[in-house]
């Protein structure tokens, strides 16, 4: 028989204002297999845990049932107490009758009615537990950075600084990202590249780190401490292990390419570095615009290489490796506004261009050399247009959501313009001005005070007449229609996922939000975790953000990832699925439906009376899974209990509360 | 080819010139057009601005008296303004079975909305159409520059018309393509041209006008082409009353597409009524078939 | 003038009605001004588009219902075409303006009287004859001379002419909008 103690929490009045607590414990000693029951004011106090602890050993109790606020709250916290006494921690209820009671009624004696039933559920199910032991698995100290931008350059050095080895993997010819393209950051003007190029090198000469450029995740098994991946290297054409970067190929290519890196305004050629501080500072071939790769003529790379480094025989290659921990930092890209807004032009007006474009003709690294010069005929705009919002906030067209960082700079393409131009005017055309950092309104009030105009209205169309683009629209603060010719209009659009991330989120067994961005665990208490153990995030691969937000979240992953490989070994929850093999049938509905990988089927030897038979059975892997209960609930033969929540438990629950 | 046919109210008188250039096309490529017996006005802007159970009602007798030809054909509406009248309730009564039995009592006779309805542009720009075209075509308009209009009603609102695209469609482009002419990038395509208060507002609505045939201007048009009797007649009349008024210059002849089609395929000017423009527009057609070498 | 936000209880249920038959949630609306900034008879509105919307959220009716705006919308749909959320304007405005005819708030004399003649027209007629639509309006409007300056143009070139074109069975087309006529106002009650 057990002996089973129920506490009944107060918190205060938080529960003792609408629930009559002393009656809750009181109807508690009836209850089959309760042997004590009693109330206070906090049961989660030291005070309140020691009663526990004093009551376990004076009642002999071997089962606990707290009534109190949400497991989430404080479950782990009477676990941990048990650890100290007899009782197995899984040997534990938790009845919430603050959130799923007290807190939403205000009737106290029905309140106190549904308490009861609450309560007398959950010694009914306590009476069915089971201890339960966490085991432990051990932890491979590799991590895997996926995307080498700002965020995963930042994780990938806090990673290999702590001492643990890093990949960093990126799927273009180097990394860098989209921050080496921006000239300036916002609010302190600080040049992009100064700031970032460093932090490029660092990664490549960091001893812990090993730079994996031109490379895809090919696939991914395993789980938290024991990642199995496996990663494809693109054929570059170039030995990098003989190449120096001298760069005489580049110069002879006869092939020229519209340049990636300078968002269409330039060329490069078919074997080239994406721009002058790539890292590895090395070029590769594009092989959809080589002529040798294509029409199998040229050569001419081949010809002048003094090391002989080009090998147009070339072919992707796989290696697998083992990584304890993986951080996504696969980052964004900006929404293809031509095919959404053909009422700006849909991409007709060669001046009409994007912010990121505009990045690079600032740039004196860009195609203009840093001289702000429009597209169509390489003129000095005089009369600018900055339009926000494009793609962004508008769920019919584009995005429901904002994209955080076009207020700021578009802020700061305003000030680069009126600085670079003396003479020239400049028009903010807005909805709202989002100012939410350090320093960033104080940014906004100067950019104002250097000249920008800002207009409150979102631009309803831009038409060219005389070579003008015309800007109409309606200033919502005069409530007219207002017109403004420009010379160079410069869309701020919406931050979307990066192509491809739906692949990578697939292959990690990871969840996507309806926007495509990876979800986070918890958006406020888990935000660099994913559902899956093992599996961070950093970055704007998780939602639209600035530079200081990615930094401080890469830092953060980084610093989640220190924290699991500093302990050899973790402790993984007991509460996974477990099959009866005698019950399943092995129809693999389980393996379907886990979203975690972690069922899968196997044979076993089995009898069928005399004779000796293979059959197959579904099998968890405790490590993997996360007990979401998933698999229970699909199994048709009830094979599948999960551990904590089995279905006999469950059963008894519902049985109480129906008596 | 062959369909049911609904003229509308001003085919006859303001928008004679696309009535017999399509007469003329019709003539040339054996398209057969059956116009309704009795039809009546299909409500306008005035019906759905007071009405909307009138707004429906009016066009579906139209339609109803198409079905009971019984010649199971989709009906070809010539003005913009009509056909999308046609049209709302088409997708009304298709989408709401109680709203169609109620349209049936309004109308005192069975409406089934199986037919579609089907704006003249829609209907050149069927491959087999274009090729009818194409065969009788002997004069060309080569080089002359254009500036297609579509107005607002052949677009919007795109649940009802299904138009490929509200800000810049193509396919009175592709069509005026065939005859040689060149149809222009330009940015006002489907912009209103404030037709329905023209007479009743017209110190709002004039601006309308003069700004569509502005861009085109500005985008180097010679003339601007219009589907659809209002628009075309309200851009033709009012282009030389605006140069009147403000002392501008515009010199765009305003042209029916199928009038160019017609040219192409030898219409004379008096045999699609050229000189009963509004805007001077013979020269310029007879500069280019002269220029092609006719 | 102030607007005093208080106690708007009516007016805001007559803008809810007229939202829920025209199918908008007017609280969809963030004011960014696309509407207005496209639309193109803005030039002459006393209330912008955007700002309607805003008007019937506080219920200020009255302001709407008297205003001109409603009264030279032109029924293009560019505002809800490129609105982000796809706000019925037009379908809001033909509400608004259904009822402030009914109340007799005539914001454009000239709009209501030349939709009246159109219908009056087709009453009789059947079909709509320009003609006498034109000549009815300038003298009930008192604007005599209005387009006169085209009529000899169209009488040169026979565009129009003295002769009738009228649907031949007019008399079914009068009775199918007197029936129109209670099947709207049925509709009407049942939204009430």
């Amino acid at each position: 028989m057990s002996r089973i103690g129920v506490f009944v929490c107060h918190c205060g009045t938080n529960i003792a204002g609408t629930v009559d607590v002393a009656r809750v414990a009181e109807a508690m000693k009836a209850e089959p297999g309760v042997v004590f029951a009693t109330d206070y004011k906090y049961m989660c106090s030291e005070p309140g845990q020691q009663m526990v602890k004093d009551m376990i050993k004076e009642h002999k109790l071997d089962r606990i049932v707290i009534c109190s606020c949400t497991p989430r709250m404080h479950e782990n916290t009477f676990r941990k107490m048990l650890k100290d006494t007899d009782v197995n921690p899984y040997m534990l209820e938790i009845a919430n009758i603050r959130e799923q009671c007290s807190w939403v009624h205000t009737d106290k004696e029905k309140a106190t009615e549904k308490a009861i039933a609450l309560a007398r559920m959950a010694v009914a199910k306590v009476g069915r537990d089971f201890p339960l032991f966490t085991s432990t698995i051990p932890i491979h100290k590799k991590a895997l950075v996926i995307g080498g931008g700002i965020a995963g350059i930042q994780a990938a050095l806090d990673i290999a600084d702590a001492g643990y080895q890093v990949t960093l993997l990126e799927r273009e010819p180097s990394i860098g990202g989209r921050m080496v393209m921006l000239d300036k950051t916002f609010p302190t003007l600080d040049c992009s590249a100064c700031i970032s190029t460093p932090k490029m090198v660092e990664v490549s000469a960091h001893p812990n780190i090993e730079l994996r450029t031109s490379c895809e995740l090919e696939d991914v098994s395993g789980y938290v401490g024991n990642f199995e991946v496996t990663i494809r290297q693109k054929a570059r054409y170039v030995n990098h292990d003989i190449c120096t970067g001298c760069g005489l190929c580049e110069t002879k290519c006869p092939t020229k390419v519209i340049s990636e890196f300078n968002q269409g305004m330039s060329e490069r050629r078919a074997i080239y570095k994406s721009f002058a501080q790539a890292v590895p500072a090395k070029p590769v071939i594009d092989p959809d615009h080589c002529r040798k790769l294509q029409e199998g003529k040229c050569g001419v790379c081949q010809a002048v290489c003094p090391l002989k480094a080009i090998n147009f025989e070339d072919k992707d290659t796989t290696f697998t490796d083992t990584y304890g921990a993986i951080i996504v930092s696969t980052g964004y890209q900006l929404i293809q506004w031509q095919d959404l807004y053909p009422e700006y032009g849909g991409g007709r007006f060669k001046d009409v261009i994007s912010g990121l474009q505009f990045e690079r003709l600032v740039n004196a690294s860009g195609p203009t050399e840093g001289h702000i010069l429009r597209p169509s005929d390489q003129t000095e705009p005089k009369d600018v247009v900055i339009v926000k919002c494009v793609g962004s906030r508008d769920p019919k067209k584009g995005k429901s959501y904002c994209s955080r960082a076009c207020c700021m700079y578009a802020a700061k393409h305003a000030h680069q313009i009126l600085e670079k131009i003396p003479d020239s005017n400049v028009y903010v055309f807005y909805m709202d001005v989002r100012t939410p950092g350090k320093g960033y309104e104080e940014f906004y009030d100067r950019t104002r005070k250097d000249g920008a105009n800002y207009i409150r209205g979102r631009v309803a169309k831009i038409y060219k007449e005389g070579g003008r683009l015309i800007c109409r629209g309606e200033d919502s603060l005069l409530g007219r229609q207002v017109t403004v010719e420009a010379d160079l209009v410069i869309l701020e659009t919406a931050m979307v996922p990066a192509d491809g991330i739906g692949e990578v989120v697939h292959k990690l067994g990871i969840a996507m939000d309806a926007d495509g961005w990876v979800q986070e665990a918890h958006p406020k208490l888990r935000p660099v975790e994913t559902q899956t153990a093992g599996v961070y995030l950093a970055g704007t691969c998780q939602g639209p953000k600035d530079i200081p937000d990615t930094v401080a979240q890469a830092s953060a992953a980084a610093a989640k990832v220190c924290g699991l490989f500093s302990k050899s070994e973790m402790e993984t929850s007991p509460m996974t699925s477990k099959v009866d093999q005698s019950k399943c049938c092995g129809c693999g509905h389980c393996e379907v439906c886990c979203p975690y990988k972690a069922i899968t089927l196997v044979e076993i030897d089995d009898r069928e009376g005399p004779k000796k038979i293979r059959r197959t059975v579904a099998s968890v892997n405790s490590g993997l899974c996360q007990g979401c209960g998933c698999c229970a609930a699909a199994c048709r033969t009830g094979a599948i209990d999960l551990l904590g929540f089995t279905n006999d438990q469950i059963l008894r629950e519902v049985d109480a509360l129906c008596q | 080819m062959q369909f049911s046919y609904y003229p509308g109210c001003s085919m006859d008188t303001t928008g004679i010139t696309y009535k017999l250039s399509i007469e003329y096309i019709c003539s040339k490529i054996g398209l057969v057009l059956h116009e309704i017996p009795d039809w009546n006005c299909c409500g306008a802007t005035a019906a759905h601005s007071k009405n909307k159970m009138l707004a429906l009602a009016l066009p579906a007798r139209n339609l109803a008296q198409a079905e009971e030809e019984g010649l199971d054909l989709d009906v070809a509406v010539p003005c913009a303004s009509c056909y999308s009248r046609m049209k709302h309730t088409v997708v009304a009564a298709r989408q709401d079975e109680n709203m169609r039995r109620k349209l049936e009592e309004i109308i005192g006779m069975p409406y089934k909305a199986k037919a579609d309805v089907l704006n003249f542009l829609e209907i050149f720009s069927r491959p087999e159409m274009k090729r009818a075209c194409q065969e009788k075509m002997y004069r060309t308009l080569k080089g002359m520059k254009v500036a297609c209009y579509y107005g607002c009603l052949t677009s919007r609102p795109v649940e009802v018309t299904g138009a490929s695209s509200t800000e810049n469609p193509m396919e009175m482009d592709e069509i005026v393509a065939l005859t040689g002419a060149e149809p222009v990038e330009w940015d006002f395509k489907t912009e209103c041209c404030g037709a329905s208060h023209q007479v009743d507002a017209p110190k709002a609505a004039r601006p309308l006008i003069e700004r569509i045939i502005r861009n085109a201007k500005a985008n180097k048009a010679q003339a601007i082409i219009t589907a659809c009797p209002l628009c075309n007649l309200n851009l033709d009349m009012r282009e030389g009353e605006i140069n009147k008024a403000k002392g501008t210059r515009y010199d765009l002849p305003v042209y029916q597409f199928t009038e160019l089609l017609a040219v192409c395929m030898g219409a004379g000017a008096k045999d699609i009524g050229i000189h009963k423009h509004f805007f001077p527009a013979f020269d310029l057609l007879n500069e280019y078939l002269r220029k092609a070498g006719d | 003038m102030d607007r005093c936000l208080n106690n708007r209880e009516n007016a805001k249920a007559l803008a809810a009605r007229i939202a829920k038959d025209a199918g908008v949630d007017l609280q969809d609306c963030y004011q960014c001004g696309k509407c207005s900034g496209g639309c193109p008879m803005a030039g002459d509105m006393d209330l912008m588009p955007r700002q309607i919307i805003q008007y019937m959220r506080l219920g200020l009716m009255g302001d709407v219902l008297r205003s001109k705006s409603i009264w030279l919308c032109a029924a293009c749909h560019t505002c809800v075409d490129r609105c982000p959320h796809d706000i019925n304007l037009p379908g809001l405005i033909e509400g608004a303006r259904m009822e402030a005819k009914r109340r007799g708030m005539i914001g454009v004399k000239e709009v209501d009287k030349f939709t009246d003649i159109f219908l009056e027209n087709v009453k009789m007629f059947g079909k709509n004859q320009e003609v006498v639509l034109e000549g009815l309006y300038n003298v009930t409007t008192g604007h005599l001379m209005q387009d006169m300056v085209n009529v000899p143009h169209m009488l040169k070139h026979k565009i129009v002419g003295p002769e009738l074109n009228t649907t031949k069975q007019a008399a079914e087309v009068k009775e199918l909008m007197l029936r129109a006529q209670a099947a709207e106002n049925e509709r009407k009650r049942g939204e009430q």
